[in-house]
């Protein structure tokens, strides 16, 4: 059974998405990096996101996430917003009494969109 | 086999499959991501039928009430005949045309087949050569009349054209009505905060309206905003509102001027902060300038309003002429 199952799948994810979203908003690492963008179609993309990363049914492809946020490099995007915004994702699922140990698995999976998402052809070496 | 109707299309669906891949057989190009329900790029409105109400998770309830679903998700029971084209205008007649404050009139038309409609929907005036603008319904469903306030723009030319040369008994055609902004059953006790600027006191004056004639008996509270005192409008009106019902409340705010009773100078923004401060379990109705919708929404957001339980309507006023 996957963790978005779990959870309660597509209604719970709402509630996932609004606390999410909210800590997204309210963290000045990341926050300006929504100025103007359309609320609710930027919390339908975080949904999309969140069921993906839970292992619910999605059909995730590298190109969605490049294009998504190509505009956002120019603004400076780089490897620590992606860790804000994975601190935050993590920081959601353990309101939502997600054990530390699942809340790794997932993070494990949305770091691996962080080089799609940074525009990066290969992985930095560790 | 329920079928499937789209234009000119009338699909029998096999058994277990969805709206979505039935259209796509048939080359109907309905854009789909997920196909799981959550990006909602899918998203179809019935205009006959009734969806299957898991192809309706996740969506607003003024949504749901319309009759949209995600075609992934649906697998239908029954026929359903998918929404292809706007519905035909249709003749309305000018009744009234009356100024309510110094630069908005209020237009009454009667349309010569009821509109069904919500309160708080807006609908699209046509002009004889083809000028089209969007004007919000601040009247009840069922009223003889359509109420629309519009505020006369220095260049506007609809909204000048229906202040100065508009005459009661003119013809008019409208389209609509449409937008997900309204009124919805279902929790009579919850807290509701209305807030607009300028002809943003239309829609919320329908909701209003509605939700009282509903019997809606959580707490109401309107917060009308305008730059000077003088945008302000209806005013007598909202107070009597105020007093006929004990859950209804009234508030006004202008960002220049005098403060007076029930009148606060400052940003609608602060205003709407202090007013309530925590909106866990609100539902926020927001109308009007679309800067200010846009701040209110994200405010009201980080204020704990759940993001399906902010519902908008962001006027977009058309370019002034070169």
């Amino acid at each position: 059974m996957s963790l978005y199952d779990e959870l309660g799948g597509a209604p719970a994810l709402d509630a996932a998405v609004d606390i999410f979203y909210r800590k997204v908003l309210s963290d000045d690492r990341i926050a300006r990096f929504f100025d103007g963008v359309d609320m609710e179609r930027q919390a339908a993309k975080q949904k999309g996101f969140l069921t993906m990363v839970l292992g619910g049914p999605n059909h995730y492809t590298g190109k969605d996430m490049r294009t998504g946020h190509a505009h956002l490099l120019a603004k400076g995007l780089n490897d620590s917003h992606v860790d804000a915004v994975i601190e935050n994702l993590g920081a959601t699922l353990a309101e939502l009494g997600v054990s530390a140990e699942k809340i790794a698995e997932v993070a494990a999976l949305a770091n691996s969109v962080r080089d799609d998402v940074l525009s990066r052809d290969h992985k930095p070496a560790v | 086999m329920p079928v499937l109707h789209h234009g000119d299309l009338h699909l029998s669906l096999e058994p277990g499959e969805t709206a979505l891949d039935a259209l796509l057989r048939a080359g109907v190009p309905v854009p789909n991501s997920c196909r799981a329900g959550a990006c909602q790029s899918c998203r179809l409105r019935a205009s006959s039928g009734d969806p299957p109400p898991a192809s309706q998770v996740g969506l607003k309830p003024t949504q749901r009430e319309r009759g949209y679903f995600l075609a992934c998700l649906c697998r239908p029971e029954s026929d359903l005949t998918i929404a292809v084209d706007d519905d035909p205008p249709q003749d309305a007649e000018v009744v009234a045309i009356e100024p309510l404050s110094v630069d908005v009139v209020r237009l009454r038309l009667r349309p010569l087949a009821p509109l069904v409609h919500r309160a708080g929907q807006f609908i699209t005036l046509l002009r004889a050569d083809g000028l089209a603008r969007s004007y919000s319904l601040a009247n009840l469903p069922g009223d003889d009349t359509l109420e629309l306030h519009v505020r006369a723009l220095p260049h506007g030319r609809m909204s000048q054209w229906i202040a100065h040369d508009l005459r009661p008994g003119d013809q008019l055609r409208i389209r609509g009505p449409e937008g997900d902004c309204f009124y919805t059953d279902g929790s009579p006790e919850q807290p509701l905060l209305l807030i607009g600027t300028g002809t943003g006191l239309a829609p919320l004056l329908g909701i209003a309206r509605d939700a009282l004639h509903r019997g809606h008996t959580g707490p109401i509270t309107l917060l009308h905003g305008a730059v000077t005192p003088a945008g302000l409008y209806l005013v007598d009106v909202l107070k009597d509102m105020s007093r006929a019902h004990a859950n209804f409340s009234y508030l006004r705010c202008a960002l220049h001027g005098e403060a007076a009773e029930g009148l606060q100078i400052g940003g609608i923004e602060a205003v709407a902060a202090a007013l309530h401060p925590k909106l866990a379990g609100h539902r926020v109705f927001l109308c009007g300038d679309p800067e200010r919708v846009q701040a209110l929404r994200k405010q009201c957001f980080l204020r704990g309003a759940r993001m399906d339980q902010i519902l908008a309507d962001a006027f977009v006023t058309a370019r002034p002429p070169v």
